[in-house]
């Protein structure tokens, strides 16, 4: 949903080829080391974990049970109920806790169901060429431009129900083409290059040349699109659950929205329903898209200011 | 000429394909407006009258697969997009044309004002790069972007509707007065605007400015920029006639890409607000299950989509004569 923000213009970055795999730990350790520097990166990485960890250890954090109707309804905010109670007299702090798990869940397996249909996409066009690649990038560019949300309105109301996984689906098969759109000159970019002809040469079979001679030089773009999927995954999940679609009775923060909106909470005295689970969105949203801007930054070091640059400089020479 | 061609081939493939994907869809999946009538009448129908109805509603189910698209395809031509199931005996078209010209209106208005001002700013924040403005406005705009639309709208009711009562939240006009043209009645269209107009364009703008920021940051480390400064031109001048005219294009250009998502806030938004257009539309046909609804209103959405890219693509053709040279 937000990709053409960063990457849309940004030159290909080089690959390092020579012919042999990059050396996996090396490279970790150079990503590690300018995530470390990137503050955009580290904040980042900062919301994500805490939400992982709301996540993983709902069940000790959360104070009740996410549906249980145990108190007065609409109570305001007090230290019993950080964020209030529904009009049912749930607990919205609890909600809020195990509510991460299916919005997490949603843009984690979305995110990555779409990433994968993109570089199988991109990647199968570029490298096989002619008609096929032709037809694939006719049906990406007929995607990308069909609009998403009206889509999967669609596709969603006729699935009736059917809870996470029809999200899940539907936000995937409408979230590949914005990737495999960038994937394919990137991965046109190294047909004729030299290390995979050497491979070709040496009599590597084709998957070989696919799995472990291209992908490992696209990782930096697959993983600004794999982020780049999960937010919209996560956009996408709030915005059908909060007109009511998917399951209305799971627990996520989409549905907190769609319950929130349903009772009148902005008006009835609990707005903190519905404001507090959007704010997890847009934090959320924020940490994905400070993360993928610092790929971006890291992949691409004519993005970066001027000031760091000068910085670096005078460490090199000091 | 050989690219308008081109677009134009393009642009029917693709309605061709979203009239075919609206076709196969329901076919495909569990639900369909016969049962979702049915269920609203609560079995109390007779064969005949689900007969009637079938005949109203275009379906077939006798016919083959082919006729009944050879049929589709005859009935969108004139129009015909079937009974609404919501607003029954109503025709679908009928429903969405009272919508539509809330949606265009809303839209292009927001589109266009986001553009201009994000583009402009995206110029400024280019052109002092690294400097104060660029590390603030960049990173606040990063985040923006990633807001939801419709809980920016959220936020935007309580805090001018419910705590301040400065702004009417819901519908598009008010609600006791009738449609008439008077000032009284623009003045309402226009305080009702305000706030689905000013929650789209802060959550947009900052997809322009981070593009034409990384556009320009590009074309100020070309040549011919040097060249304007060892020439000693007014920093305006270049900034404006010589890095920001060239990167403007490619800003252009994303906008085919970035109109879908544009779109889909808008109609979260307009449910947001009860705004009387066609996401406003889409919540009423997802809560009585009116597929021939959706389906009108996909395809409507699309059609916009569509015609909107074909025109940016007209304009970068008029702008840029490298495009034209190309083929």
């Amino acid at each position: 949903m937000y990709q053409h923000i960063a990457l849309e213009e940004a030159p290909l970055p080089v690959p390092a080829a020579r012919g042999r795999r990059p050396r996996l730990l090396a490279i970790g350790g150079l990503v590690l080391s300018a995530v470390g520097s990137n503050a955009k990166a580290v904040l980042g990485f900062a919301i994500l974990g805490i939400f992982v960890i709301m996540a993983v250890f709902a069940p000790v954090i959360a104070p009740y049970g996410p549906t249980a109707e145990l108190f007065l309804p609409t109570l305001g905010p007090s230290p019993t109920h950080l964020l209030g109670t529904t009009n049912l007299g749930e607990d919205i702090f609890s909600q809020l806790i195990w509510g991460t798990r299916e919005t997490l869940l949603i843009g984690a397996i979305a995110g990555g169901l779409a990433t994968i249909l993109s570089v199988a996409i991109g990647v199968t066009a570029a490298y096989l060429g002619g008609i096929v690649d032709h037809v694939l990038s006719s049906v990406t560019d007929i995607f990308l431009v069909i609009p998403a949300l009206p889509l999967m309105i669609i596709i969603a109301a006729y699935a009736q129900g059917g809870g996470m996984w029809v999200l899940i689906i539907v936000i995937a098969v409408t979230g590949w083409s914005y990737g495999a759109r960038q994937l394919r000159p990137q991965a046109l970019s190294f047909r004729n290059r030299d290390f995979l002809e050497s491979a070709k040469v040496r009599g590597e079979n084709r998957a070989y040349i696919i799995f472990c001679e291209v992908l490992p030089n696209m990782v930096s773009l697959i993983v600004a699109i794999f982020l780049g999927a999960a937010l919209y995954a996560v956009l996408a999940a709030a915005g059908l659950q909060f007109i009511g679609l998917g399951s209305t009775t799971d627990v996520s923060w989409g549905t907190m929205l769609y319950w929130g909106q349903t009772n009148e909470a902005l008006t009835s005295g609990s707005p903190l329903w519905v404001i507090v689970p959007g704010a997890c969105v847009c934090l959320l949203g924020a940490s994905v898209a400070l993360m993928n801007y610092a790929v971006d930054e890291i992949a691409n070091p004519s993005l970066r200011g001027r000031r760091r640059r000068l910085r670096a400089q005078r460490r090199a020479s000091a | 000429m050989s690219v308008v061609l081109g677009r134009l081939q393009f642009f029917v493939i693709t309605l061709w394909a979203a009239l075919t994907l609206n076709f196969i869809l329901p076919r495909m999946m569990p639900g369909s407006p016969m049962t979702a009538m049915m269920a609203r009448f609560k079995g109390r129908l007779s064969p005949q009258t689900v007969q009637a109805y079938q005949a109203a509603f275009g379906i077939h189910p006798r016919d083959s697969i082919f006729t009944q698209y050879l049929t589709y395809l005859d009935n969108l031509a004139h129009g015909q997009f079937g009974l609404s199931v919501g607003f029954f005996p109503e025709p679908v078209i009928n429903v969405v044309m009272q919508a539509l010209p809330w949606t265009l209106a809303l839209a292009g208005v927001t589109t266009v004002i986001s553009f201009v001002l994000g583009t402009l700013i995206g110029m400024v924040v280019a052109w002092r790069r690294a400097g104060a403005v660029d590390s603030l406005v960049t990173p606040l705009f990063v985040v923006l972007s990633a807001v939801p639309y419709f809980w920016l709208g959220l936020l935007a009711i309580y805090f001018f509707s419910v705590i301040h009562n400065w702004l009417p939240a819901r519908f598009g006009y008010g609600i006791t007065s009738s449609l008439t043209l008077s000032w009284a009645t623009i003045g309402q269209i226009l305080t009702h605007a305000i706030l689905p107009a000013g929650t789209i364009i802060i959550t947009s703008i900052g997809g322009w400015i981070l593009t034409m920021r990384n556009n320009m940051v590009g074309t100020l480390s070309e040549d011919y920029v040097q060249m304007a400064r060892a020439k000693g031109l007014r920093p305006w001048r270049i900034m404006f006639h010589y890095a920001g005219r060239n990167a403007i294009l490619p800003n252009l250009a994303g906008f085919a890409m970035s109109l879908g998502f544009v779109v889909s806030g808008l109609l979260l938004t307009e449910i947001v607000f009860n705004y009387p257009g066609v996401g406003f539309l889409f919540l009423q046909a997802v809560e009585n299950q009116d597929y021939p609804l959706m389906q009108a209103l996909f395809l409507m959405v699309t059609l916009a989509v569509l015609v909107a890219i074909l025109a940016a693509d007209a304009a970068n053709a008029l702008l840029d004569p490298r495009t034209r040279a190309k083929r």
